[in-house]
Order: structure tokens, then sequence, then C-alpha cells
């Protein structure tokens, strides 16, 4: 697994790729929490994520849920179909914000 | 160490086995591919909970081979057998769940003993298993409290907290009603389209059976009847698969001196 | 009929044998299999750590309070009441002689180097090792065994070597408090008896007592703690055939483990005192 951080806007966007599992998942957990920690708004970029299992999503739920709690807004980016899957056995492509891309997330905004 | 064809995830060749001096499984050969579910049935005495055991590599055998994700488990070293179980889940007849530990404990064992996750991460993968199961907010109930039906789920939701790419679920409809066996049947095909796992079922129920199965391998005595789609086995002439699927007891030939010496006790 | 009136001549000679010889080589069979659980008990104890599979420090001191800290009130008891019967006894016997007062000397030594251990010894298999013969044995009639292994947790190391650390600590600890509670109830006696207070006789006690006296007694502790847990643990592994068998391997346990303890206490006491 590897990650990116890029800014824009008043989004921070962390780009993950690879695969996030039970080995990984902690870094991308601690990469999440650290930027909602900074009162950043996230977006996840999961478009290069090749494989993700339950801890990977485990970690986005207490992102959420950190985000919700601080009032900061936490999306999804580019769900692959395999991610879909993973978030829809477990009910929760309804629960968080999924867009398209980034800048889609930027244009509604205006 | 990769197997040749990457698509077949367990392969078991010439599989000879005994307990005591008692033949159990002779020649068995089986293969199962990724992202399928197979159906190992029979009735009892016929050898699947042998062969479900030596898959999970809790018996030696006494010979022949097999193969899990491409790695032989016959000859494999302790290390080795424990890294490969982080890929393989279980679960067990009767659940098998550890008495002395609520569900949610229960649920979060391999994770504490395989992963230095996070115990939020661990309890939020824990709730979303409970979640597919449709358990959610059972965690602090003690296993005693559950019903046969919830039990199992509890222990499907333990086998499949690894993201597991073996599944194993030993007799799921044993003791249940047919509406909560038709239920954990639709989970099992949930978890099959949505997780791509490889899934092995023993059961003797030929409806959850047929409900279920990709492909169903039939044991009689220790041997392989057939291994086929479940069309395939529908529509096979042999006698004795006849017989297990329109449920009629076996007629074996007697031999009338061999018979009387049995029952003289002078044989 | 010529061939049956052979076979059945031969029977009760023949039988009798194959029973020895079938027995003999079940009873090597297990003591090898106790043998096996020790070693690989000790090697999880060494080893677990550094495979980062620790043997869990919280069941450790789950199992001494089970084991040891509830077992307190009734060591006290029993060895109370033994100390205090070995007084009357020693008193009642010495008499004849006239050297009543000798008998602390007697007192000292029976309760430290025998009473003690072996009393413990017994209420803890009883106890402690009928538990773990049972608790195993559920465990393995539901399967409980079979999940931590295909979990790929060795049950000798979740299971025995707890138990294993948690008697070692505990039944040494029990003697200690034996030893004390055997000399209080022979001081009681001897110091109402014999006019004497307290404070002489425990002097006198402690006298007599050599460090040698109480390692005796101690080292005998560990050998039955060790015996205790591995007895209890085989026939718990072991069992087969539902409830009903882990009835039959919790009374077998129990009988077996007393019957090794005094065994091996007889052997212990004849080389230490050599």
């Amino acid at each position: 697994m590897e990650y990116e951080i890029k800014t824009e806007g008043q989004y921070t966007i962390l780009m993950i790729s690879g695969e996030v599992d039970l080995y990984y998942s902690p870094r991308a957990r601690e990469q999440i929490l650290k930027h909602l920690g900074d009162k950043k708004h996230l977006l996840v970029d999961l478009s290069g994520v090749e494989y993700i299992d339950s801890s990977g999503v485990a970690s986005l739920v207490e992102g959420l849920q950190l985000a919700k709690s601080s009032q900061l807004e936490f999306g999804l980016i580019g769900v692959s179909d395999a991610a879909m899957q993973v978030l829809q056995l477990a009910r929760l492509d309804k629960v968080f914000p999924i867009h398209a891309s980034v800048s889609e997330r930027l244009d509604s905004n205006k | 160490m990769k197997n040749d064809n990457k698509d077949i995830v367990i392969e078991v060749k010439d599989l000879v086995t005994h307990y005591g001096d008692r033949l159990i499984l002779d020649q068995v050969n089986l293969e199962v591919r990724k992202g399928e579910v197979m159906v190992i049935m029979g009735g009892s005495g016929s050898g699947k909970t042998t062969l479900l055991r030596h898959l999970l590599g809790l018996h030696q055998a006494t010979s022949g081979s097999i193969l899990l994700l491409g790695k032989d488990i016959t000859k494999m070293a302790a290390k080795d057998l424990y890294e490969l179980r982080r890929k393989m889940g279980v679960a067990f007849q009767g659940g098998a769940l550890f008495s002395s530990m609520n569900v949610g404990e229960n649920v979060k064992l391999p994770l504490r003993e395989h992963t230095k996750l996070d115990d939020k991460t661990m309890d939020i993968m824990c709730r979303m298993k409970l979640e597919v199961v449709n358990l959610s907010g059972f965690e602090d109930l003690m296993p005693a409290e559950l019903s046969g039906g919830m039990t199992k789920r509890v222990a499907l939701a333990r086998a499949v907290i690894m993201d597991p790419k073996l599944l194993f679920f030993d007799e799921p409809s044993a003791g249940l009603d047919p509406v909560v066996s038709a239920e954990l049947d639709e989970l099992i095909l949930k978890l099959k389209s949505a997780m791509n796992m490889s899934i092995v079922v023993v059961t003797h129920e030929l409806e959850s059976a047929f409900r279920i199965a990709d492909r169903i391998t039939m044991l009689d005595n220790g041997k392989i009847l057939i291994t086929g789609t479940v069309d395939e086995v529908r529509n096979s002439d042999n006698k004795r698969i006849q017989d297990m699927l329109n449920r009629r007891p076996s007629d074996t030939v007697i031999n009338a001196e061999e018979y009387l010496g049995r029952l003289t006790g002078e044989i | 009929m010529k061939q049956y009136a052979g076979r059945q001549g031969s029977i009760p000679i023949r039988l009798f044998l194959e029973n020895l010889g079938r027995r003999t080589i079940d009873a090597i069979e297990e003591l090898g299999y106790i043998f096996s659980l020790f070693v690989e008990s000790i090697y999880w104890i060494i080893q677990g750590k550094k495979q980062s599979q620790p043997v869990s420090v919280p069941t450790i001191f789950r199992e001494i309070a089970m084991t040891g800290v509830y077992a307190v009130p009734i060591v006290s008891l029993l060895c109370f009441s033994v100390g205090m019967m070995s007084a009357i006894q020693g008193i009642e016997t010495l008499k004849v002689f006239g050297a009543e007062s000798q008998v602390i000397v007697g007192i000292a030594l029976a309760i430290t180097r025998e009473f003690s251990p072996l009393i413990v010894g017994i209420i803890v298999a009883g106890r402690s090792g009928s538990a773990i013969t049972a608790r195993l044995g559920t465990m393995q009639e539901s399967q409980e065994i079979d999940a931590l292994r295909v979990i790929g947790i060795s049950p000798v190391r979740y299971l025995a070597a707890p138990l294993l650390i948690a008697m070692l600590v505990a039944v040494p600890a029990l003697t200690i408090l034996g030893d004390l509670m055997g000399l209080v109830g022979g001081g009681i006696y001897t110091s109402i008896t014999l006019d004497m207070s307290m404070n002489v006789y425990m002097n006198r006690c402690l006298d007599i007592l050599a460090v040698d006296d109480v390692r005796q007694g101690l080292i005998k502790s560990i050998v039955f703690a060790t015996i205790i847990v591995l007895v209890g643990l085989s026939n718990g592994f072991q069992v087969r055939g539902g409830a009903e068998g882990v009835g039959k391997a919790t009374t077998r346990s129990v009988v077996m483990s007393i019957s090794c303890i005094v065994f091996a206490d007889m052997i212990f006491t004849y080389f230490l005192n050599r």
C-alpha cells in the first residue's frame, strides 16, 4: 500500500493505492485520523486501490465517525467495483458520501 | 510454490486415511476452484467429516497430499501452516464458540491472535461482520444465550472476520428448522459473491446442497462416487447416487452364511 | 468343531496376556503423551514471545486465583486439623516414653516435609485437576479445541501453558500456607496440653526446622503441581463420548493424579531422606 497527500481548496485528499489489507490498513487509519485531527476536510481517493478488506473499511468507518463528531467533511472518491462490493456487503454504500472524482465534489460546492 | 493452475485453490490427491486400523478415506481426489461453492455430500459414515478435518489440517493422513492455495499442508512446517490459517475460516457444526467469551470476543479472537490492529478497528470489523450475518447488537451476549441458528451465524462471522480466501462450513443446516437453514444458505451465497471466497460446505441435506452448490462431491464408504455440477449429479445414472438422492436405503446383498456367522459371533 | 475346541482352551490365559500387553502399551502411550504435553508447554513458555504467540499473562493470574486463592480456606482448615491431629497422636504416643515435649520435633518435620504438600496436592487435584479435565473435555466435545487449532492458536499454548505456570506458583504457595497452618494447629493443642506458651512453641519449631525441611516440601509440591496439571490436561484432551465421557475422564483424572501424587511422594521421601 502506498499513499499520497494533496491539497485542493479546503480539502485534503488522501490518495491510497495498492492493497489495503490487515497489514497495511493501520497505516491508512493513521493517516485518516491524523488529517481529521488537524481539522481538515478529508476526501479519500480509492481509485488506485486493488484490494481492500474489512480492516480497511473499518478504518474508513472510523474516519467518517470522527469527521461527523468534529463537523468535518469526509468522503470517498473513485470507489472501484471490488471495493463497492465490500461496502455493500456491510450495507455501508449508503453511509459514506461517495463521489466520482475530486472535481465533481468541488464543482458541487459552486 | 505457485500451482500451475491458479484457479484451483484446493487440490486433494490420492488421499488415504485410517482411524486406527480402519480405512476411512480411500484414494480421494478433489479439486475446488476459485470462487466456487463446493458441497461435499454423503451419509453418516461416508467419510465426509473426516475429509473436512483433513482439509483443515486437524489429522495426519496415511498417504496422499492436500494442497491449499498451492501449498501442501501434509508436509508443511508448523509456522507455514500458522501463516496459511490466516487465509482460512472455519464454521464448525455446533458453532464451537468459546463459552467463556461473549459473542464479540469470539468473533474478534482471530484478529487478536493474528493482527496488531487497533481495538477500535477490531470493534468496527466485528460489528460489520455481525451486521452481515444479521446479528448486529448481539456482541455482548454469551454463547449460552444464543439459539442454534444464531450460534451458527456467530460462528460464520468469526470464520470470515479475517476475510479469508477459503471458507469451510460443516453442516450449516444440521439441527435448524427449514426457514433458518434457508437463511444460512442465502448468507453463504452472499459471502461468495461479495467476498470472492471459495467455499467448502459439508452437508447431508440434499435441498441445501442443491441450493448453494456450484459443484457437488458425493462420498460413499470413503470413496468418491461423483464430482460434478448439480445437474450432472442429478442426472447421474449411478444407482448408489440415485439411491441417495431419493433417500432409499442401500440394500446390500446378504451372504447367508456370512450373516449367520456375524450374528452368532463365530466369524 | 475342532478349530473351536483348540481356541477355547487357550482363551483365559491368552485373553489375560493380550489384555496385559494392550494395557501396557496404552500406559506407555499415555505416558509419552503426557511427557510431550509437558515439553510443548515448556516450549511455549520459553519460545512463545519470540514467535509472537506469548502465553497470556492475565490467564495465568486468573488461574492462580482459581487454583490458589480460592483454595486458601479449605487448605487452611485441613492443614490446621492435620497439625492438631499430629499433636494429639504424637503426645499420646510419646507419653509412653514420657517424652511429650519431643512432640514438637515430630510435628514440625511431619507437617513441612509430608503432610502439608500431600494435603495441598490432594485438595488441588480434587478441586482443580478435575476442573481442568472437565473444562478441556467439554471444549473437546464442543469442538472448541479444533476451533482454536484452525484459528492457529496452539491449544497447548493457550490452555495448557498458563495452567502449568499458575499451578507451579499456586501449589508451592499453598504448601507454605499449609506449613504455617499445620504448625499453628499443632501448636494450639501442644501449648494447651503441655502448658507451654505459643511463643515458646513457635521458637522451638523454628529451631528444629532447617531450610532443607521446608525445601523438601516445596520440591514435592512442585512435582505434585506438575502431575496434577499434566494428568488433568491429558485426560481432558483425550475425552471421547459426550457428557458421559467428560464425567468418566474427570473421575479418572482425579483418581490418577492422587495416585500419582501419593506414589511420587513415597519415592521422593525415600530419596530425599537418604
